[in-house]
């Protein structure tokens, strides 16, 4: 195991300010975005009837913002743990990708430093550090403050909005549809080419025909392993013909 | 549940979350992932999407039957346009949240 080395690597020419500064200031858009999703998701958990305590816990053990929205309306729907686990192991593993990216930066790191900044790589986190990383302005430390400010904004505000759902009746103006509409949105953001369409219209088909056939909530997994498999091939398919 | 429960669930959660961030940095993976893997990988959002949106939208999710008309499908489609229209995500989840609350009053 490589345990020399230290989290920051040799410069030539060290960043004039001192790191953690840098690192916070480069967060604020990030800290920003994370407030408000981050209350909505704690008023949401509560009136799912999730404890603070455990929005808190799940805030920290998992860091995931699209993935604690989808246990809240899986535990809504009375959905299995297991279940559960295996939806957000697929929603997640996109992070393996930005990880991957996010290597060539961190080369030759101790793996205890490569560890605990594993923990901090989100959509946001990785888009604003590579973005400076390709700037050159960047190293280890002021990434990693990036990551773990940004985790700070997001546990403290699904704590808070946990809180506060506490004090709104269930299903009150409207809050019983919010995830929906929210699902509903970021669905929209992805459709980039007729590719997503397809694929979004195939997971709705195969979702809804499984969900009718099949007990349980398999149909979340299969309908979206099968849905992008097909459009994969149909992407393929257009590709050759063009 | 009781906080046993939770913490399985969300030890699992966190386990599952953790090893694709974790794996790639503590191997330092300098391949490239194969081109296949990362086109199927950008199709999973919108799947998964679908996928979750499915019973909510066109069945009775109880009953388990199929079910076109329901309130949350009709509101979709004033919302999906208030989406296409803004690019807002806070505001087409208050648009819904506003549309659901009127469809169910007026209804």
């Amino acid at each position: 195991m490589n345990t020399q080395g230290s989290p920051t690597p040799a410069q030539s020419d060290p960043p004039p300010n001192p790191w953690f500064r840098d690192g916070v200031l480069a967060s604020w858009p990030i800290c920003f975005g994370y407030i408000p999703i981050g209350l909505a998701m704690g008023v949401l958990a509560s009136q799912a009837n999730i404890p603070v305590w455990a929005v808190a816990m799940m805030s920290v053990m998992v860091f995931a913002g699209s993935a604690q929205f989808i246990c809240v309306a899986m535990l809504a729907a009375g959905a299995s743990i297991w279940s559960i686990v295996i939806t957000t192991f697929v929603v997640n593993l996109r992070h393996f990708l930005m990880s991957s990216a996010m290597a060539v930066h961190l080369y030759g790191l101790r793996r205890r430093f490569l560890s605990m900044f594993a923990y901090g790589i989100t959509d946001e986190t990785f888009a604003v550090n590579m973005t400076h990383f390709r700037k050159g302005n960047w190293d280890p430390m002021r990434a990693i403050t990036v990551n773990q400010t940004s985790n700070g904004a997001w546990v403290l505000s699904t704590i808070s909005g946990a809180l506060l759902g506490q004090f709104i009746p269930t299903g009150a103006f409207g809050t019983d549809y919010a995830l929906t509409a929210m699902f509903l949105a970021l669905l929209l953001f992805q459709l980039h080419d007729i590719v997503y369409v397809l694929t979004g219209l195939l997971a709705l088909i195969i979702g809804t025909a499984w969900f009718l056939l099949i007990p349980g909530d398999s149909y979340i997994i299969a309908a979206s392993i099968s849905a992008a498999t097909i459009g994969y091939f149909f992407k393929q398919y257009r590709e050759t013909k063009r | 549940m009781s906080f046993t429960e939770y913490l399985i669930l969300f030890g699992g959660m966190g386990l599952v979350t953790y090893i694709p961030r974790w794996l790639p940095l503590f191997f330092l993976a300098q391949r490239k992932l194969p081109q296949w893997f990362i086109d199927w990988l950008s199709l999973i959002p919108v799947a998964i999407l679908c996928a979750l949106l499915a019973p909510i939208l066109f069945t009775d999710q109880p009953l388990r039957t199929l079910d076109l008309g329901k309130t949350e499908f009709l509101v979709a489609v004033p919302t999906l346009l208030f989406a296409v229209k803004t690019r807002s995500l806070g505001g087409t989840i208050l648009v819904g949240m506003g549309l659901f609350w009127l469809a169910n009053t007026v209804l």
